[in-house]
């Protein structure tokens, strides 16, 4: 055995590397087509403690459904289902 | 052109059972008069408001599916308007998705309430 091969080191199993979970759209996956206005505690998925609209990057929606996600929750917010500014809404 | 909405408005809880049934049958006259067909019907009954208005912090929603002609929906509006009895109202066109989710909707409250039933 030469040294070089002495000097590597050898895992027995796969090292733990930090993957990421790939992100993906609820509503495409699961069929969705229509966001109802009226269904405040789903959007409460989609909304943060002060009742703001969660950006894509983080709930991983598809631009196609984000339009629809935030105009579900701006006609909730209209008809008093969901706050306009809230404070530990969760 | 012929489509259906769908509104939901928003009562005072200042009003009186009765009151608020006037109310309602006020605007199903309403849509009676312009020989509108009303598909479906909702009342919420009184709910907790998100955020105050008029300083009213509780009211009564009711809801109607309704097919009609887009010529007067802007009178339909303008009557909400004008009525001090509600604070809120929110008319909407429904599209194809919207409509076979109301559909499904509806039949699985009747097949809960048949289940009820048995």
């Amino acid at each position: 055995m030469s040294a070089q091969q002495q000097g590597e080191i050898k895992y027995l199993t796969p090292i733990a590397v930090d993957t990421k979970k790939k992100k993906y759209c609820r509503f495409k996956k699961s069929g969705i087509k229509y966001i109802d206005y009226k269904d405040a505690d789903f959007l409460l998925k989609f909304i943060n403690e002060q009742g703001k609209i969660l950006p894509r990057r983080i709930t991983g929606t598809s631009t196609k459904y984000q339009r629809k996600v935030s105009q579900a929750i701006k006609r909730a917010r209209h008809l008093a289902l969901l706050p306009y500014v809230a404070d530990l809404l969760k | 052109m012929l489509r259906q909405y769908e509104t939901v408005f928003i009562m005072t809880p200042v009003l009186s059972e009765e009151q608020m049934k006037e109310t309602v049958e006020k605007y199903q006259k309403f849509l009676v008069t312009k020989k509108a067909e009303i598909i479906h019907e909702e009342h919420w009954g009184l709910k907790k408001l998100a955020y105050p208005i008029q300083k009213k912090s509780t009211g009564f929603y009711h809801l109607i599916e309704f097919k009609a002609d887009a010529s007067w929906i802007k009178e339909w509006e303008i009557s909400f308007k004008r009525d001090e009895r509600i604070l809120r109202f929110l008319t909407v066109v429904m599209d194809k998705h919207m409509l076979v989710y109301n559909e499904k909707k509806r039949t699985k409250s009747k097949e809960k309430k048949k289940e009820m039933a048995d």
